[in-house]
Order: C-alpha cells, then sequence, then structure tokens
C-alpha cells in the first residue's frame, strides 16, 4: 500500500477541520443557547428581535446618536471649556449670531459673514457638483452599458480613482494646477498665456468641482450601470418592435427603470457634496479668500482651527447643516415616491 | 561543565525576573514634538545620552505635523488632560494654564531665572512666577535676500535703515533687471506682518491693554499689504492660494524666484540643506517704517505639563535638556539662535562651515537688541493668536475684493474682541 500523497492529505485533512469547525460552532451556538432560550421563554419570541438589534444600536447610539446629542448640546453653550459640564449654557445666542443678517443674499451685511459666504459657496458647489456627477455618471454609465471595445479596461479606469485617498487626489491637482504645474507647462508649450488657476475665485470653485466629479464619479457610475444591467433586455427589443428610437428608448424604457438608481446617487451624491471638506480644503485651503470655503471647513475652523476653539459656534453651524440636509434628503425621497407612484 | 551549564540554566528565569523588574520599575515619558529642521534627530541623540544614565526613564518622542498636531490637536488633547508629559510649543502663552509649575521640584531655580528669566515670562500665567519650561529657540522675523541677483542686476543692496517702500523700490528694479518673476514674498502669517505693522507705528493694545488694530500705523501696513498683492510686486500664491493658514515662500525663494522674502530665522537650517551655496542668500536687517525697523521675537518653547503622573522623572529630563552643556550642542547642531542667556552672552559654536549660514545666523542675533518693546510685549499677550490668525485672514479678504480694507479692518476688530469675550466666558 502506498502513502497518500499531497491530494491524499488535503482530502483527509478537509474532514478533520470541517469536524472542527463546526465543533467549535455547535460549542457557541449550546451555548447561546444556555442564554438565549431562558431569555426567550421569559420575554417571548416578538421581543427576542430587540435582544438581536441589541449589538447594532449599542454601537449606533454610542457613536453616532450620542454625538449628536450632544453636538445640539454644545450647540447652546458658549466658551472654550471641553467638557459638557464646564460649559456655560447660553440659549439660542450661537443661532443669533449666525442668523444676525441684515440681508441673507448678501454675506457682507452678516455679523457671521464667512458662515453665510460658507453656505453660498456650498450651495454653488452642491448644484454643481451634483448636477455634473449625476450627468457624467450617467453617459459614462450608458457608454460603458454598450458593447465597445476594450469595455473592462474602461469600466477600470472610471472606479480607479474612486480607490484613491482625497488628499492625494488633491495633493496630485494641485501640482497639475499651481503656477509652475503640469497644466501651465503645456499651455505655455502650446504658445498660451500661464494662468494660476487657484489664484482666481471662479477658476478655485471651477476646479474643486471638476476634481471632486473626477475623483468620485466611478463609484455612481457603477450604481447606474448596475441599474441598466437590471433592465430586462425585452423591453428594448419591444419597443424596437413598434418602432422606437434610439432616444424613445431611453426617455420611455432606460430612464423610468433607472429612476431608483438615479434617486440613490442623487441622495448619495447630494449628502457627500455637503459634506465635502478634504479634497477642497487641502487643493485650496477655502481660498483665494474664502472664494470655496464650504461650510464643513467652516464648522473645522471655527471648532479647531483657531486659538479660540469657538465650540457652541461650530456646532450650531453643524445643527443648521444637520437640518438642511435632513430637508433636501425628505424632498428627494418624497419626490422618489411619487414617481414611482406614476 | 555541565553542572555549570545547568547552575546557568536555572539562573536564567531569576535573571529574566530581575529584567523584567526593571523594566516594569522604568518610567515612559512622551514629548510631543515638530521639526522645521533636524532638530528632532539632535533630541534623539541627546535622550539617547540621558536614557544611557536613566535607565529608570524611557523618553518616546512623538514628532507630529507643527499645524494640525501642535497647534490644533494638543490644545484639545490638554483640555481633555490626554496630553503628553511634556510638549514643544509655539502658542506659549495661551497655553500656560496646563503647564507643570517646575520650581519647586527643579534643583537650582536661580539657573532657570537667571537663564530663561525674561523668556518665561512668555510662559507664565499673568502675575506668576512659575517655572514651567525653556526656549527650544529663540526666532526673530526678518527678511533675507538673493544678493546674486542684486550682482546680477548691478544694484547695490541697501544698507542703514531703509523702509519698507525702499526696499519695495529696489528689489522690484532687481526682479526687473534679471528677469526674476515677483520683487518680494512674505509668510502667510500674522506674526509676520506684525513686526512691519509695529514699524508703521501700529499700537496693537489701547490704553487699557486690550488688543486694537483700528489705528492709522496698523492700517498703513495693511495698505502696503494689499498695494504689494495688487501691483505684483509680492507673490500672490503665498497669501491668495492658501485660504487655510500658514503658507511660506521657501520654495519659490529657494528657486530663486523671488529677491526679498520676509520670514525668519528658523529658516537658516532649511536654506543651508537646500540652497547650500547655490546662490547668495543673506539675511538684512528688519526695514523700517515711521515709528521702528523691528522684526517680532517668538520661538518655541519645551515645557512641561501638569496633568503628567510621574512630575519628578519629568523635571529630570528637563533639568538634563536645559542644562547649559546639552542646549549649547542642541543649539549649535540644530543652527537656532539661543533662548538661554547666558549661552547667547557666550556665543554658540554653530555646526556649519557655510559662510553663509554663519553670516545669518549672527545678523538674526544682532537683530535681537533692536527690536521694539512692543514686539516683546505682544509676543507675550496670550492672546495674540488670536490677533494675528483674524488680522490675516481679514487681510485677505481685501486683498481678493471680498471686502474693501476698511471693512476688514472693522471686522478684524470684532473678530479679536468677540473671540477674547467667548474665552472668557
Amino acid at each position: 500500500m502506498s502513502k497518500p500523497g499531497p491530494v491524499g492529505e488535503r482530502a483527509k485533512s478537509t474532514p478533520l477541520l470541517s469536524r472542527l469547525f463546526s465543533g467549535l460552532f455547535s460549542l457557541v451556538m449550546n451555548t447561546l443557547g444556555l442564554i438565549l432560550e431562558p431569555l426567550q421563554n421569559r420575554i417571548g419570541v416578538q421581543r427576542m428581535a430587540y435582544i438581536f438589534l441589541l449589538p447594532n444600536l449599542l454601537i449606533f447610539g454610542i457613536f453616532v446618536l450620542f454625538p449628536m446629542a450632544l453636538n445640539f448640546y454644545y450647540a447652546f453653550t458658549t466658551g472654550t471649556a471641553l467638557f459638557p459640564q464646564d460649559r456655560t449654557f447660553s440659549g439660542a445666542q450661537n443661532y443669533q449670531l449666525l442668523f444676525d443678517c441684515d440681508n441673507f443674499l448678501d454675506p457682507n451685511s452678516c455679523n457671521e459673514d464667512r458662515f453665510w459666504r460658507a453656505v453660498f459657496n456650498t450651495f454653488t458647489f452642491v448644484i454643481f457638483q451634483v448636477g455634473g456627477m449625476v450627468l457624467f455618471s450617467l453617459v459614462t454609465a450608458l457608454v460603458l452599458n454598450r458593447k465597445i471595445r476594450a469595455r473592462g479596461f474602461f469600466r477600470s479606469v472610471y472606479f480607479y480613482p474612486v480607490l484613491l485617498s482625497p488628499v492625494v487626489v488633491a495633493l496630485l491637482w494641485k501640482w497639475i494646477l499651481q503656477r509652475d504645474g503640469v497644466l501651465n507647462a503645456l499651455l505655455v508649450a502650446l504658445g498660451g498665456e500661464r494662468i494660476v488657476f487657484l489664484l482666481d475665485a471662479r477658476w478655485a470653485m471651477f476646479w474643486a468641482i471638476f476634481i471632486t466629479i473626477w475623483a468620485h464619479m466611478g463609484f455612481y457610475t457603477l450604481i447606474l450601470l448596475a441599474g441598466l444591467q437590471a433592465i430586462p433586455k425585452e423591453l428594448y427589443d419591444a419597443g424596437s418592435i413598434d418602432g422606437a428610437g434610439d432616444w424613445q428608448a431611453f426617455r420611455n424604457i432606460t430612464m423610468p427603470l433607472l429612476m431608483p438608481s438615479m434617486l440613490v446617487v442623487l441622495v448619495l451624491g447630494l449628502i457627500r457634496a455637503v459634506q465635502t471638506f478634504d479634497e477642497v480644503f487641502v487643493l485650496t485651503g477655502g481660498g483665494p479668500g474664502t472664494a470655496t470655503q464650504l461650510i464643513v471647513q467652516y464648522i473645522y475652523t471655527t471648532g479647531f482651527a483657531s486659538q479660540i476653539q469657538r465650540f457652541g459656534l461650530a456646532a450650531s453651524a453643524s445643527v443648521v447643516l444637520g437640518i438642511a440636509l435632513l430637508i433636501f434628503t425628505l424632498i428627494q425621497l418624497r419626490l422618489g415616491r411619487s414617481s414611482e407612484a406614476v | 561543565m555541565n553542572r555549570k551549564f545547568s547552575a546557568t540554566i536555572k539562573l536564567l528565569p531569576l535573571l529574566a525576573l530581575l529584567l523584567s523588574s526593571l523594566a516594569f520599575a522604568q518610567v515612559e515619558l512622551r514629548i510631543t514634538w515638530y521639526n522645521d529642521g533636524n532638530e528632532g534627530e539632535v533630541l534623539r541623540d541627546l535622550l539617547d545620552r540621558f536614557e544611557a544614565d536613566n535607565p529608570d526613564i524611557k523618553v518616546v518622542v512623538d514628532t507630529v505635523p507643527y499645524s494640525s498636531g501642535i497647534l490644533e490637536t494638543l490644545p484639545v488633547q490638554l483640555a481633555a488632560g490626554e496630553g503628553p508629559d511634556i510638549a514643544r510649543v509655539t502658542d506659549l502663552g495661551g497655553l500656560s494654564k496646563f503647564y507643570l509649575d517646575m520650581q519647586p521640584l527643579v534643583s537650582d531655580p536661580d539657573y532657570w531665572e537667571s537663564n530663561f528669566g525674561s523668556f518665561l515670562n512668555w510662559l507664565r500665567p499673568e502675575g506668576s512666577s512659575a517655572i514651567p519650561g525653556f526656549m527650544t529657540q529663540l526666532t526673530v522675523t526678518g527678511p533675507f535676500i538673493n544678493k546674486t541677483l542684486f550682482d546680477q542686476a548691478g544694484i547695490a543692496v541697501p544698507e542703514g535703515d531703509t523702509t519698507w517702500e525702499e526696499w519695495a523700490a529696489v528689489t522690484r528694479q532687481v526682479a526687473e533687471a534679471t528677469g526674476t518673476p515677483f520683487a518680494m514674498a512674505m509668510d502667510r502669517s500674522g506674526h509676520r506682518v506684525a513686526g512691519p505693522a509695529i514699524s508703521q507705528g501700529a499700537l496693537f493694545f489701547d490704553d487699557d491693554g486690550n488688543p486694537i488694530v483700528t489705528d492709522e500705523g496698523f492700517r498703513r501696513m495693511m495698505q502696503l499689504m494689499a498695494d504689494w498683492h495688487a501691483d505684483g510686486t509680492m507673490i500672490p500664491d503665498t497669501w491668495l492660494a492658501s485660504g487655510g493658514g500658514y503658507a511660506g515662500a521657501n520654495a519659490e525663494f529657494n528657486n530663486g524666484q523671488i529677491v526679498f522674502y520676509m520670514s525668519g530665522s528658523w529658516q537658516i537650517g532649511q536654506f543651508t540643506a537646500q540652497i547650500g551655496d547655490t546662490f547668495d542668500w543673506v539675511a538684512v536687517p528688519n526695514p523700517c517704517g515711521p515709528a521702528a525697523c523691528t522684526g517680532m521675537p517668538g520661538g518655541a518653547a519645551l515645557v512641561a505639563i501638569a496633568e503628567t503622573e510621574h512630575p519628578e522623572e519629568v523635571v529630570r529630563v528637563m533639568e538634563y535638556l536645559s542644562s547649559e552643556e546639552v542646549l549649547a550642542e542642541f543649539y549649535g547642531r540644530t543652527l537656532f539662535i539661543p533662548g538661554h542667556l547666558g549661552l547667547a552672552a557666550k556665543g554658540i559654536d554653530f555646526d556649519t562651515d557655510q559662510r553663509l549660514a554663519s553670516d545669518a545666523l549672527s545678523a538674526f542675533s544682532s537683530q535681537v537688541p533692536k527690536l521694539d518693546p512692543l514686539s516683546f510685549k505682544l509676543q507675550g499677550y496670550v492672546f495674540n493668536r488670536v490677533v494675528f490668525n483674524v488680522a490675516r485672514d481679514r487681510l485677505t479678504q481685501a486683498m481678493v475684493g471680498e471686502i474693501d480694507l476698511d471693512e476688514a479692518i472693522e471686522r478684524m476688530q470684532v473678530d479679536i474682541e468677540e473671540q477674547i469675550a467667548e474665552a472668557s466666558q
């Protein structure tokens, strides 16, 4: 009888490992059963769901709900003390300071003018960034959904920037855009004038929007691509038999069926855009002046980057931001439901 | 042989026990540190020697980025009682409530008073006689010029009391003659503008000692800065393209794109390493205004933190690092201007064979006695960073046209008052 070879050894060891794991599994389950069965007998099957949800709820409570509540409390306090018990209650003073404006459309007329500049900058940024992101993601997804040459390669290329750290993205583009950067070298080589892109308010905002679209587009393209691939091909065949052209098929088949995915992209893109900080902060620092200072940077600067760390004012600005986000999300969900009902 | 071997084997657990108990007795101290040049490396060398002589203490140096680590995170850590045992700080007075008063623990308080006396006031809460630490470096703000460009242009470097306007005019001529993109640059920092503002007559404090920036002298300097950015005398990238905080123009100066760079003595080590003798970089006296010809003093201090669980060990480390011999080596190897009065009087044997570096060190050292008394008062003011940062940010807004200069100055005053009021609550 010959000795078992490597294949034979693997065949022998697999059942052993499997038995070991199943033994361990049974041990853990039996131990859990010892605790859970009497518990279930005591509180009933219906309430057991809460027990299973408890670990996740605890994590959510400690790391999300508690900081939110704490932030809400800080928004009604003043001073520089770090711990809640040491802070001075100030009522709505921080909100009064934020909303002390003669004309809300003119930041210069506001006491906390930088907050309102940040609000307007964020508004501009969100409109163009989310709009551009949805549009480019949709076009890219439509193209990548067709049978084009090297489709797999292009799908990877569009997704690649998503894998980069935001700081890396910003530094990379900063080197491209600065006075002696690659883009200016190219412009000069082609006989053009050097443009210091990050010194001009409009150029700086344009590049902030462009770069964030470039960096995140791949993720949203992927969602839309999945949505496109879920549309049954038979619908297009039926449309084709009925004489529908490409545009009609897109308008009457693709878009309505892609709406749920579009809504996901819109909600996620909007939340991400309002929360944008790292890329723009590294790229422009919020400059020139405050031209690209977004609301999260305002919160960060007010709360952490000044010698006098105004936690209360920063917290109240973040409450305002949270409420705005909540309203936008609810509107979008409502619109989404209406479109589903139609 | 076998019996010896067996005895050795039996002794091994005892030895291990002894070693582990020694290791257990070792106190670990943490220093939060940042680097401008090679000082972290020098500190480690010095601490290695200390640890060899004091096996019961291990010192871990946590090197952090200056802006996010020292200016932003450290104050929060200290307020939360989670700070290090020792820290290198530049917000000297602003963090004073967190410092350990080492006076009852140091072996020779007179040594500290006589050698760090005038600088200790920067670290002390008002009216206190505490000994919280010592200066790892004294800095003086002032300009560097690219003298090679002057030579190429055939224009003489101004001597004596030269005004800011005269420097701007002459550096513009040099830039034009040599095809250099920009005549001047200044670090994006309120501290850097403060010296020139005092020279222009800025008061910085009213009669009651409250900060004030609405006077004519301060406005004059703000106007000059705005004008020089508008007419292209100063490189706009440093102030305008850096909305977030501090920015330097080192890269542009190192690359010969600037004739005159207003920065400070801490750049010497970096220029020595990065420019070397590629061109002649020379420190020149601070330009003048109607009121003075001053820069600002400043620097970094190593301070003991009150929350430490090992005050005696912290004091041993601080006494070692602040001793004359150790500090002489530290200043010599890092090319820092000494913040130790005894060593400043004796002179430091700087560890460089570069003429440009030693000339620059002499030039900055000779500036110390010429600094205006107001600059020392401002440096010692506990809320000076509020004044500096507000001035920097509002001036930038005026430069890019978001608000006009008058409004910028008005808002500076309001911001300063609001922030100080918040700190007092």
